[in-house]
């Protein structure tokens, strides 16, 4: 069974609007994805169902074994802590350090001090912020403050790290670098999808592309099949 | 231990947003100081006309006075018809009468009187029962102040007594300017709570509304909502007890001070405040619960809107 099965999935907001349109997709663990497609095509709307931001109107969503449109509120908590997720805006607390960021996720879930201390310094080592702990997010560019929101987006170990155009607010010398630290992570095998508009990226990497337009999945290219077609 | 360090957090990170989040605290607080005041205020006045009210009622008095020829056998006879009316209730018995119904032969009450004067002694101590001008009579507390005269007039029918008297008309308009009074003040102390709760809860709203972000941020790291709403909930309490103490030292100095002042009663010597211990704790004790619970409840609520999906 692949780790995240979408099956016949509509989504229509309360406002009329249908942002999807019976998607089928199958993403495997250990895969990195890339979702693409023109504004508005459905693809914040696609990720926010997969960590149960939205629920799909019809179709069935499966996140690791678990019918995602079928978990009750009170148990989203359960799939979140399975699912890093990071945005463009960083979503940082200003008042807290880079380390007090990252720790706050494993704080929530009751850790002792002694293991978020270890988990925060080799996750924080591993996006290259090792040095910056104790920096307050506004005294951090915002290639660092990307890296403090993946630290923490994956400092739980999650088995999937849902980004949502990670690199739309930097130029391209620190997007490469967080692409660098995003694939270093996927190689340890934590499952990626990234939305992004970044076609440069996109091409560099070489990964598995799907292709959005108005809400339908027009096409899938397989890991390096995506050459210069035009969006 | 898991729980017991999430808990610990939670309390920790409340008394950290409280300071990092001052200027907003501060507005919860002085709003809820300002509410509790009144809510106090409302809540002593209220329980002062509720005791008058019933230290009134407990005195009036209705006073049977009987025919001047009575034998004292049908003295008896008459106390036994008293009891039997349906406003009368017995109560303890002292002295083999009961405490509510009490009769006074003329004699008792001629060496009373002349006791209390040399002058009327010299002139009532001659009278023996047969000639004594003075009445023997039946002492009458009723059950429900606005039934007297009702029962004074039932009272009267019965043979051998002469005429009741009590405040006529007076005592019943006190009393029940006194009940008006105690009516409003419960409905205001009551509009007042909910006022009260309603104002805090805006201020907090406005206060979580700033810390949506924060809340995002926690749902997403997968923080359970009994988890999120925690803290914000601990945060009330604080708002809610950092509120209640003003409120709670002017309703102790203030009560204090103008019980002195006043000597314990307003007007007559009948109508007694009552006594500030241990009555300005329990005030207090209202309060900080009243600050603590309207603090809690509506923080949770204000949380609550941002844990939908
Ligand atoms: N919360 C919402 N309520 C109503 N309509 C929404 C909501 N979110 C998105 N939409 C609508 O759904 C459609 C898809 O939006 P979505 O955000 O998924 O697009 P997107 O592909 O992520 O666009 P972009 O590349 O600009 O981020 C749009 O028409 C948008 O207006
Ligand atoms: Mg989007």
């Amino acid at each position: 069974m692949d780790l995240i099965m979408i099956r016949d999935v509509k989504k229509t907001y309360k406002t009329g609007t249908t942002a999807i349109y019976d998607l089928n997709l199958n993403i495997k663990k250990g895969e990195f994805m890339f979702i693409i497609g023109s504004t508005g095509c459905g693809k914040s709307t696609l990720i926010k169902m997969l960590y149960r931001e939205e629920k799909p109107t019809s179709g069935k969503i499966i996140v690791g074994g678990l019918d995602v449109g079928k978990i009750r509120n009170r148990k989203v908590y359960k799939l979140r802590r399975k699912i890093g997720v990071v945005f463009q805006d960083y979503l940082l607390l200003p008042n807290l350090t880079a380390y007090e960021n990252v720790a706050y996720a494993l704080e929530v879930l009751g850790l002792p001090k002694e293991e978020i201390h270890t988990k925060v310094m080799k996750v924080l080592d591993l996006v290259g912020l090792k040095n910056k702990a104790k920096q307050y997010p506004n005294h951090l560019s915002g290639g660092e403050q990307q890296r403090v929101a993946i630290a923490r987006a994956i400092v739980n170990g999650p088995k999937i790290l849902i980004c949502d155009e990670p690199t739309g607010n930097l130029d391209p010398k620190t997007s490469m670098e967080i692409m660098e630290v995003l694939e270093a992570i996927n190689e340890l095998g934590t499952t990626i999808i990234m939305v992004t508009h970044d076609i440069d990226i996109v091409k560099k990497l070489k990964k598995r592309v799907v292709l959005l337009d108005s809400g339908r999945v027009v096409k899938d290219y397989k890991a390096g099949e995506y050459k210069n077609e035009k969006l | 231990m898991k729980s017991f360090r999430i808990l610990n957090r939670n309390i920790r990170d409340s008394f950290k947003s409280v300071f990092r989040n001052f200027s907003l605290s501060l507005a919860s607080v002085s709003c809820t100081t300002i509410t509790l005041i009144v809510v106090s205020l409302s809540i002593m006045l209220s329980l002062n006309v509720n005791n008058f009210t019933d230290i009134i009622e407990k005195n009036v008095t209705a006073v049977a006075f009987l025919d001047s020829d009575i034998e004292p056998e049908q003295i008896e006879k008459i106390y036994d018809k008293i009891l039997t009316l349906d406003n009368i209730e017995c109560g303890d018995v002292i002295n083999k009468y009961c405490e509510n119904v009490q009769p006074m032969d003329k004699m008792t009450i001629s060496k009373e009187m002349m006791d209390s004067s040399d002058v009327l002694k010299r002139v009532m101590g001659e009278w023996d029962r047969e000639e004594s001008p003075i009445q023997d009579t039946i002492q009458v507390k009723v059950v429900d102040i606005n039934l007297m005269s009702k029962t004074a007039k039932e009272i009267e029918q019965i043979d051998g007594v002469d005429i009741v008297k009590y405040g006529a008309g007076t005592i019943e308009k006190l009393v029940s300017t006194f009940v008006v009074v105690r009516k409003i003040s419960i409905v205001a102390v009551i509009a007042l709570v909910i006022v009260t709760a309603f104002l805090i809860a805006n201020t907090i709203k406005i206060t979580i509304m700033s810390r949506r972000k924060e809340i995002e941020i926690m749902r997403l790291v997968g923080a359970s909502n009994i988890n999120i709403r925690l803290p914000f909930i601990f945060e009330g309490l604080i708002l809610g007890i950092l509120g209640s103490i003003i409120p709670i030292i002017i309703s102790i100095y203030g009560y204090t001070t103008i019980y002195n002042h006043l000597d314990g009663h307003v007007i007559t010597p009948l109508i007694k405040l009552i006594p500030p211990t241990p009555f300005v704790y329990y005030i207090s004790l209202a309060i900080v619960v009243i600050g603590m619970v309207v603090g809690m409840f509506a923080s949770a609520r204000a949380v609550r809107k941002y844990l939908k999906i």
